[in-house]
Order: structure tokens, then sequence, then C-alpha cells
């Protein structure tokens, strides 16, 4: 082949993208140096890399390409009093301190704009489709809703990016899932990825940068798609992301970080042209039909361990394998769930709404159009975490905080929350939750609690209920 | 970061599959600014039966003939979940040189190679084939030779893993990843050049 045909040859959106950001690589080498446009970074991830480039003597390259959010411990009741946890409290002002020596723009505890990270960067308009995005974080996959490369890495690279605004990468392989059709009704975002897990496994899609396409993936709203792409990492896949088009340039009009005017328009002219070619070839494809999925719940300790509602908790010697046999066995154990057990008799003691996977607008109104008119079961202890306070302030313009209220949630502040119990939201040993978060590892809501993942709409019926229920069949007011 | 070339040491076998990160160092020790003494908290859940402390016997680390291990063996998808190199900074802490297992998470295997550890991946049968020999042979030590890629043990076990030639010289060296990368600060300096970055 030569040059001029190579130049031309078909590619994937994540190719196109790639191929934009390399700034070197060496001959020989199989990794290369990649430009990163964007760095996030939380109090969690980052102190360690602040002070590396201390010791080091160096400085970050581009700060004004850096935004920091106190998110992971920060407390969701009492935000006018210090962190009681000294040790969180302590994390918290280290990230301060190190945006205010290197110039960095933070969104700080009591920052209107303050939220989960994966929810703050997009509603503020610091994810650009064709870009490269990086944060110490696994979720970070979740800005790939927007056409983007956005992964995750530990500290160590963090620091790499702060110093270089590079990172070393080795081009991973490209998977394109395709859901064809439309999703039915009560069957959300989250439904669908949690059966894509399923399907796929949680290493299924270890090494790739996975594409979501196809007519369901189309239909969804913004919100969904970073549900999708959010829990990319719970099938292995470091990139997941969607292709950029009209409800992508919608979502991202305006908003603050954001181009504004007529650079806006132009740089839409570009993106436009980010969408995998026709005949691109993936490494891998796989193709779903939406009309197969239906409301889905986690029964064991790993997100790929789930099943449609009207299913049954599964016999372990139902699988194939005697991996994931010995795996069921031992989260069934752990979960404390008979194998046979109707799901919808699962009893529950906590609900939890929140997360970067399921703490936007849309989530909060899908669950406070089922608890309209209703109450929490009695021994049910439900919070709603908003996933920033731009959607807090959304919900309580709407008055669905008082649809929560009524209905016995306690309505909080933004962060993380309960999703891996940093702060004192968490679970007691023993205490089952359904959440619309993205884990549902042993102890990820707090040590010996045990978490079912949910949509939101889901999570909802169940607390009113006090057990799981098929949301399909609620009786709205 | 520390060098590795080669590593004999003591295996314990961990005979599990989708080791996560939040089992491998759980949140409540995230919320330390430093990153040493993380050795202690590695698989906290599992291997202490309350917040003192007090081991858990039952736990593979903490059987008496395990006592020394320096490499780890486990199953698939080992370190999935979180990004937390808190993780990677526990193994090494803990005083592991070598984990063995069929395959990794993405982000936890990039990690491990900046902590001076060696992640070696082997085929699901050589897995199996080891933890077998590790209970043959108990006390069983490996020799794990990254110069020449191989892993043998003193009755005739001879494999070679495969990695990547950069991780390796890296590992080798004892590299800093951003030393390596401000050498091409041209290269950098120029992208953002041309596509008019300042
Ligand atoms: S909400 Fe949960 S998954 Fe998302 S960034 Fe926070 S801790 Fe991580």
């Amino acid at each position: 082949m030569n040059s001029d045909s190579a130049a031309h040859a078909p590619k994937t959106m994540y190719d196109k993208i790639w191929d934009s950001h390399l700034v070197y690589q060496a001959p020989g080498d199989d990794s290369v140096i990649l430009y990163i446009d964007q760095l996030l970074c939380h109090e969690v991830t980052s102190p360690q890399a602040f002070e590396g480039l201390r010791l080091a003597g160096r400085k970050p390259r581009h700060p004004d390409r850096v935004m920091a959010v106190q998110d992971h411990d920060v407390p969701t009741t009492d935000r006018d009093k210090p962190i009681a946890d000294p040790i969180a409290r302590k994390q918290v002002e280290t990230l301060r301190a190190n945006c205010k020596e290197f110039g960095i723009r933070l969104y700080d505890l009591n920052d209107v704009e303050q939220g989960v990270i994966h929810v703050v960067a997009p509603e503020q308009g610091h994810v650009k489709p064709g870009s490269t995005l990086t944060c110490g974080d696994s979720h970070t996959a979740t800005h790939g809703a927007f056409g983007l490369i956005a992964m995750g890495t530990g500290t160590s690279e963090v620091e790499h990016v702060l110093a270089t605004q590079t990172l070393r990468q080795k081009k991973m392989k490209t998977m394109r899932i395709t859901i064809n059709g439309q999703l039915g009704d009560g069957v959300t975002a989250k439904d669908l990825i949690l059966y894509v897990i399923n399907k796929l496994t949680t290493a299924g899609g270890a090494g790739y940068a996975v594409e979501f396409a196809g007519e369901a993936i189309r239909s969804l709203t913004m919100e969904g798609r970073m549900t999708v792409c959010n829990m990319a990492i719970e099938m292995g896949a470091r990139v997941g992301m969607i292709a950029p088009d009209e409800t992508t340039f919608e979502y991202l009009k305006g908003r603050p970080q954001m181009l504004q005017g007529d650079e806006f328009d132009q740089a839409v002219e570009e993106w436009k042209k980010l969408a995998s070619d026709q005949d691109a070839v993936f490494d891998k494809e796989i193709v779903f039909d939406a009309a197969d999925i239906q409301p889905r719940v986690t029964w064991g300790t790993n997100p790929a361990q789930s099943v449609n509602v009207t299913d049954v908790v599964p016999e372990p010697e139902s699988f194939d394998n005697i991996e994931e046999r010995k795996m069921a066995k031992a989260a069934l154990e752990y979960m404390d769930l008979k194998a046979g057990t109707p799901i919808t008799e699962i009893k529950l003691d906590w609900v939890f709404l929140g997360s970067c996977t399921n703490g936007r607008i849309e989530d909060f109104r899908a669950a406070a159009k089922v608890l309209k008119g209703y109450k929490v079961c009695d021994g049910v202890r439900a919070i709603a975490v908003p996933g920033s306070g731009i959607v807090k302030r959304q919900a309580e313009s709407e008055g669905l905080d008082k649809i929560f209220t009524d209905a016995g949630f306690e309505w909080r502040e933004p962060g993380c929350s309960m999703c891996l119990a940093m702060n004192p939201d968490r679970l007691q040993p023993g205490e089952r939750c359904a959440g619309t978060s993205n884990r549902n590892f042993e102890g990820r809501m707090g040590k010996g609690g045990r978490t079912h993942l949910v949509s939101p709409a889901m999570a909802a019926a169940a607390a009113v209920m006090g057990h799981f229920v098929d949301v399909r069949n609620w009786k709205y007011n | 970061m520390q060098a590795f070339t080669k590593h004999e040491g003591l295996v314990v076998p961990m005979d599990r599959s989708d080791i996560d990160t939040d089992q491998l160092v759980p949140k409540q020790f995230l919320k330390r600014v430093e990153r040493s003494g993380f050795g202690k908290f590695l698989f906290f859940d599992w291997r202490y039966l309350n917040d003192d402390y007090a081991e858990n016997p039952e736990f593979e680390l903490n059987r008496p003939e395990y006592r020394d291990a320096t490499i780890l063996l486990a199953r698939r998808n080992f370190g999935c979940g979180s990004s937390r190199e808190h993780a990677p900074w526990a193994i090494a802490d803990y005083g592991f040189r070598v984990i063995l297992a069929s395959s990794y998470a993405d982000i936890f295997y990039n990690n491990s190679f900046k902590n001076g550890y060696l992640p070696v991946k082997l085929s699901e049968e050589q897995i199996e084939d080891l933890f077998e020999r590790e209970a043959r042979f108990r006390p069983y030590k490996l020799t794990v030779d990254l110069v020449n890629r191989r892993v043998t043990d003193e009755h005739g076990l001879d494999l070679t893993f495969e990695i990547d030639d950069f991780r390796r010289d890296c590992l080798l060296n004892g590299w800093d990843d951003v030393g390596l990368t401000l050498r091409y600060e041209d290269k950098i300096l120029a992208y953002e050049k041309a596509h008019g970055i300042v």
C-alpha cells in the first residue's frame, strides 16, 4: 500500500483521534507519546502526583488544561462545618493548596458547580469531541460519550500528564458494539450496559477501545450515553466512545468552558467528521438487539453478574466454566442469597440514588416520576445524592427535591457518597442496598455491605416496595 | 523506581479470579496523601478480622508457610476495578516482587510497571500447572528472570513470557517515565506549535 492510499484508508473514530494526537513514535517502539488535551483531577488520586512534581522540581506544563474537583471523600451533609474526618479533611485541603500553588481551576467543596468529577466536567464544558482526556479514575471513560478518547490512569500517569501534557501509550485494539432497534418502555441505558457487560464478562473488553453504536445508542440522550460509556471499564475496556451528533452538540452548546459562538460552530463542522468511516474495520464486532434487553438487577459481586428482574438468582452449577461457577458460589455466599430466589423477593435495607453513572438530572427525573405520590417502605433508608450542585439546583427548580423528601428520601449535597463509601455514607455489615452506581464489589459500599446495581427508576420502585419490582408494571401517579 | 532484573522467591497461591483493587486496598486507606506505607493495608478485608489488625488465620498471606512469600500467584483479570495506584503501592510495599496471573486489568497492569515489581502474564494452563506445582512442592520457589523473560523452578519448569520491550527496559533500568518523555520535549513543543497550543 502506498502512503497516499494509507492516508485515505477508512478509519475508526478511535484511529482518527489517536492519529491527530500522535506526538512521537520512536522507530521500532510500539508505544507512542500521545498528546493529552485535558486532565481532570480529584482529591484522592492527585496528592502523590503533585508531590512527585514538586520533588522533581517540575511544574504543570499547561495548568489551563487541568481542572480539579473535590468529590470522593466529601460529606453530603453539614457542608457548612469543617469535615469531621481529619484524614479526609487533609486530602481536601491538599488539593486546594496544590491547585492554588500551580494555578489550576478547582471546583471546591462549597462551589455551586462542585460535584462528581465525571458529572461536572461535561456539565461545565471541559470535554470536547475529538480530543484526548485523562483522569486518575477508572470511570473516565464516561467522557467518551462525546466522541473522544477518555481514559483512566494511575497516579504516576497523572503526574506524567501534569509534567508533559502527554502520555506514553500503546494503541488499543478496537471493538464496536452495535445495539440495533429501540429499548422498550421502562428499559434504560443502565439496563443496556448491564446487559452488555453480562454478555461480555468483566474482562471481555480488556485491551480494547470500545465504540458503542446502533439505533438504540443514537436514541439515547447525552445522560444515557454517559451512563453507557461510564461502565465500559466494568467489562475491562479503558475507553468507551460514541460518535458525536446533534444530541452531543446540543448538550455542549453554551457550556461555560466550551468554545462559544462562531468558534463553536466551526468546531462542530470538524466534529462531524469524527465518526468512524463507513467501511472502517474493527478488530472485533458484536451486535445485540435492543428488544432482548429488560430491566436488569445484579445478584453478585461483580457488575457482570446480573439477570432480568423477572428472573431468579442463578444456580452456580448453571455456568459453563468452573471458574465462573466458583465465583458465583462465592458471590452468593457474600450476598447471602439462595439460588432460585426470584429477584423480586430480595428485600432491601437501603436505596442509593446517585454517582457518576446515574447522578444526572434525567436520572432524578426518572426516579421522581416513579416516587410521586408514594412513600419509601418502612425499614428502608433512602438517599438521593445529586451528581453536582448544578443538577441539584435544576432538580430543585423542577420541584423534584420535594417529591423525594415527601416520599421519605434524604436529599443530600453532591459527591460520590455511597458509591464508594469513603465519606460517612456507608452500609453496615450485612445491609443490602439497591444502588444506581457502577460497582457491586465486596465491601464497596461499606465493609460487609451488599450492593445490587439497577437503574434509577428500578431503585425508586424498590424503595417504595422494600424489594425489587419490575418497573415496567409501575402505576404512576 | 526500584530496578528489576531477576528475582528468586517463595510463591503464595491465591486461587481467585477478578481480584479487584477494592480488595487490594479498601477505600478507607485512600485518604492518605503519602505514597509509602500502604503494605499493611494490602487485602485488608480478607487479611484482618477487625479494624485492630487482628489477623485472619485462614487468609493465605497469614499462613506461617507463606509469611515470606514475594511472588503472588493468582488467576485471571487481576487488578480489575478502580484505577487507584494505591493498589500497586501496597503490593510493592508489602514486599511482592512478582505477580503471576493469566490476565490483568489494563490500568492496573500499566500502573504496576511504575512501581518496581513485575506482573507476568502466563496462559491459563501454565497458571493451572503452577498451582499444582505449588501444592506438590510446597514450600515452592520460582525464579523470574526479566532479562531472558523466563520463569523457572528447581524441578525442571522452564517457561518464557512476553512483555513489551519498552516496559522491560524501564524496569530493568529503574527509569523514571517523566524523565524519559522529557527527552522528547522538542517533539512536544513541535506538536504544540503545529496545533496552536501555547
Ligand atoms: S461516583 Fe463512584 S465511580 Fe463515580 S467517580 Fe465517584 S467513586 Fe468513582
